[in-house]
């Protein structure tokens, strides 16, 4: 890491929004040759800071300097042309185009005043290989898995002559072999000089590759770390402004799992036999009892969501059955999944969760509202009765109920999405990534209220690529591998050694 | 400034500006535009000419709303207008005397349903099948021509029963007809949209539909709705077309009046992107339209150049709508409080 100037001087930067101050007086510095980890939690300001820089927001006062010359891109593409390049969290590509022409879109080679393929498609290869990637850079996109697609989001602004890297939560799809691989680069591009602003959730990652961290809480600047000298509990204590014990991550002997532990000893909820779909998963058992968390725990692809999309009538088994409270369910949709008491809240809030344009009033009722029907329209006072309802018992962090859902924060939309299931009543509830790209704080509460509604005799199934966090959640864990149940563990079974033990022997 | 950006901030500020301005610049240039006479008993004047003819666009621009609130398009509005023309003259009709070959409500109501039906085949198409809106309703704009032409032999058929005429031509309290039946359909649409949940659901449908399916609504009914009443809406509108001039064309009967019906619920501030829809706007739209054609008449442009003039003004009339342009705009006088 160099001591000299740094390439990017951010200034007593002050941000405001329609009721919410997002940034106030922070400053960040960025030196070459280094990988900058910007920590905070939801609504601490991170992604505005990052946006300030990018050009997307204007800042309301301070100033920005990139190799001691004051900036102001009033765009995304005026910072990407002075050489501020970003990868946001939710990849921006045409999955319908081929590899080549997402890295090169917009800046296609020309020759003759046409577009020269072949220039293009060997300079994509080239590229790639320099993040360790060999693909057919001629197919689809949409072929390729998330992590790849991210990897190709990075090499579209490698391309350019880039000289800060701007990664916002790159490494919150991928498995731990795509991670270590990603780092990888990450390191490699560290070393020929580029500056590197790295925006994760997750703790580990933060070590494994930060220099140096940068703390933001509620929009304010915490401080400015070097990495090897901030031990992680001290990180996570100035991210939160928390005492520590709040924060036991353990299992053991502790309170809120032994609620969940089969102590209900309620009905069953849920059965499944031998359900499955040839080409997704295959067949499985399940039994749930009121008050089960049951958690899925398995590498990227293990068929966890798949399980979840059987259950919900998304795709239909073409085998086994299904038994709601004893009695025989056809689930052929996810309306008569939702009319058999079942839930779910989709790993793509962006995709398959949230309305953007709509209130966070109308996120909320609109399962119940469907669930009633057209004509029998909650009448206006008990709709904001029930968002205010659950704004206050999950703590969605907003001024109104008639904001939008689109400018809440990850952690703020998925518990929308949990209070729209929560407004229906339902007997089972099942969460895909609840904890997927949203911060710490955030990660607990939703865990807490998980806990909450299995004391409540709620059916939770409950999935996670954090083994941590389905084990303190689960009343048992369900381990997948390759699309097949290989175990059921319960107890003092429940480690996160033992799950990659079974998965790595598949038993 | 509050209270500016209050009023900006209202769905339809910007569509009563553009619908003002218009009315604002015939008050100073045309001569007699806002002189309103009696005349045999019934209002008479460029205002209510406006409102006359403005019928079928608004009755179409209703039923264009919500489809486009689901994200979809129907540009077979014009040819299903002619169906609705061409069935209900057919079977009313009858001799130089006026005495109708069938019965002219039940006619009416036969016509409404054909058209009704022909929505459905749309919304089939689209919500079942999965076509893309505006190559479904591609297929009725061409063949819905064809079967108009079929329904009336290839001949433009006439009518001679007089109580039909009322729909186009007939006044009711010095008001002409056909403007009830703008505001007895306006009603009904806003009554049904936002006091059940139907509006809401539409709205969902059309911001995310996978969302929309997973929350348990029943998108694929919602579209397959949509598109069945947006066929409804050009039946009564091809009924106005029809009595207009008490006879059927099926080869010019409602020509591009989809184009004019989407060009209102855009005006209107209802975006093609679909989601938020907003009905109001969607007439206040079809009033610009026909207060700019009404305009360009009064003001004996060339018919040749009519057009472009239209044109011209439709595309400022959009510039002013957009939030993005009044901000720049604004930035470069300074005044930033402008832009909200």
């Amino acid at each position: 890491m160099s001591d000299s100037a740094p390439i990017v001087e951010m200034k007593k930067i002050n941000k405001s929004f329609p009721g919410v101050k997002a940034l106030s007086d922070v400053d960040f510095r960025l030196f070459r040759g280094e990988v900058h980890a910007l920590m905070g939690q939801n609504g601490a300001g991170k992604s505005t800071l990052v946006k300030v820089l990018t050009g997307v927001y204007k800042q309301d006062s301070g100033t920005m300097l990139l190799n001691g010359k004051p900036i102001r891109p009033d765009s995304p593409l005026a910072a990407q042309k002075i050489g501020v390049n970003t990868v946001y969290q939710e990849v921006n590509l045409c999955l319908n185009l081929s590899v080549s022409e997402n890295i090169f879109i917009g800046k296609e080679p020309m020759r003759f005043g046409k577009i020269d393929w072949k220039t293009m498609n060997r300079n994509a290869e080239e590229v790639l290989k320099r993040l360790n990637l060999e693909l057919d850079v001629t197919g689809s996109l949409s072929n390729y898995s998330i992590a790849v697609q991210q990897m190709v989001a990075i090499a579209r602004v490698l391309d350019s002559s880039a000289k800060v890297l701007i990664l916002d939560e790159p490494t919150s799809s991928l498995d731990e072999g795509e991670v270590n691989q990603l780092f990888n680069v990450i390191r490699k591009l560290r070393d020929e000089g580029l500056a590197i602003l790295f925006i994760t959730h997750f703790l580990d990652q933060t070590y494994q590759i930060s220099d140096r961290i940068t703390i933001l809480k509620n929009g304010s600047f915490v401080g400015e770390y070097k990495t090897d000298e901030l031990p992680k509990l001290e990180l996570v204590t100035k991210m939160l402004g928390k005492e520590l014990s709040e924060f036991s991550y353990s299992n053991k002997g502790g309170e809120p799992a032994g609620v969940s532990q089969g102590k209900l000893e309620g009905k069953a909820t849920l059965q499944v036999k031998k359900l499955g779909l040839r080409g997704s998963v295959a067949p499985f058992d399940i039994d749930l009892y009121e008050g089960d968390v049951l958690g899925l725990a398995g590498l990227l692809g293990s068929g966890r969501t798949e399980i979840a999309r059987l259950l919900f009538g998304i795709d239909n088994a073409d085998q086994g059955e299904i038994r709601i409270r004893g009695k025989n369910a056809t689930i052929s949709s996810p309306r008569s999944a939702m009319m058999a008491g079942i839930g779910f809240c989709s790993e793509d809030r962006k995709n398959e969760g949230i309305f953007s344009e709509l209130s966070i009033k109308e996120n909320i009722i609109l399962a119940l509202q469907a669930r009633k029907g057209v004509f029998r329209y909650l009448p206006s006072k008990k709709r904001s009765e029930i968002a205010d309802e659950f704004i206050r018992s999950l703590g969605i962090k907003t001024p109104s109920a008639n904001n939008e859902a689109g400018q809440l924060s990850g952690g703020n939309q998925q518990k929308v999405m949990l209070a729209r299931w929560l407004a229906t009543d339902p007997k089972i509830l099942i969460l895909d990534e609840p904890t997927r790209g949203i911060d710490v704080g955030a990660k607990l509460e939703i865990m807490e209220q998980i806990l909450n509604l299995s004391r409540r005799g709620l059916s939770v199934i409950f999935i996670s690529s954090e083994f941590e966090e389905v084990i303190r959640c689960s009343s048992k864990i369900a381990v997948l591998k390759d699309k097949v149940k290989v175990a059921e563990l319960r107890g003092d079974d429940m480690t996160e050694s033992r799950i990659m033990r079974t998965i790595a022997e598949g038993k | 400034m509050a209270w500016w950006k209050r009023l900006t901030g209202k769905k339809l500020f910007w569509p009563l500006v553009a619908l003002a301005l218009l009315l604002a610049f015939n008050l100073f240039f045309t001569p007699h535009f806002f002189q309103i006479q009696i005349k045999q008993g019934h209002l008479y004047g460029n205002v209510i000419d406006i409102l006359k003819n403005g019928s079928p666009i608004m009755l179409l621009a209703i039923g264009m709303t919500l489809v486009i609130a689901t994200k979809g398009i129907d540009i077979s509005v014009g040819s299903v207008a002619a169906i609705s023309a061409g069935v209900v003259a057919m079977l009313i009709g009858g001799d130089l005397q006026g005495i109708p070959k069938h019965p002219i409500f039940e006619s009416i109501v036969l016509a409404v349903l054909v058209c009704t039906v022909a929505g459905l085949w749309n919304g089939m198409l689209v919500s079942r099948i999965g076509m893309q809106p505006i190559i479904a309703t591609l297929i009725l704009f061409v063949a819905g021509r064809g079967i108009a032409m079929v329904t009336t032999n290839a001949m433009v058929v006439w009518l001679y029963a007089k109580p039909f005429a009322i729909i186009g031509q007939g006044y009711v309290f010095g008001l002409p007809f056909s403007l009830y039946m703008v505001v007895v359909l306006l009603l009904m649409t806003l009554f049904v949209t936002r006091r059940t949940a139907l509006g809401l659901f539409i709205e969902a449908v059309g911001i995310n539909p996978t969302a929309a399916r997973f929350a348990g609504i029943n998108a694929k009914n919602i579209i397959l709705l949509v598109y069945a009443f947006s066929g409804f809406c050009a039946g009564i509108a091809g009924l106005i077309v029809c009595s207009n001039v008490m006879s059927a064309d099926g080869n010019n009967a409602g020509v591009g009046y989809e184009l004019d019906a989407i060009l209102a619920v855009v005006l209107g501030g209802t975006s093609l992107n679909g989601g938020k829809f907003n009905l109001l706007g969607s007439i206040v739209g079809a009033l610009i339209i026909e207060t700019l054609t009404v305009t360009i008449y009064a003001f004996n442009v060339p018919p040749e150049i009519a057009q472009v003039v239209k044109a011209v003004v439709v595309y400022i009339i959009s510039l002013l709508q957009s939030s993005k342009f009044r901000s720049s705009v604004a930035n470069m006088f300074g005044r930033r409080e402008l832009a909200a």
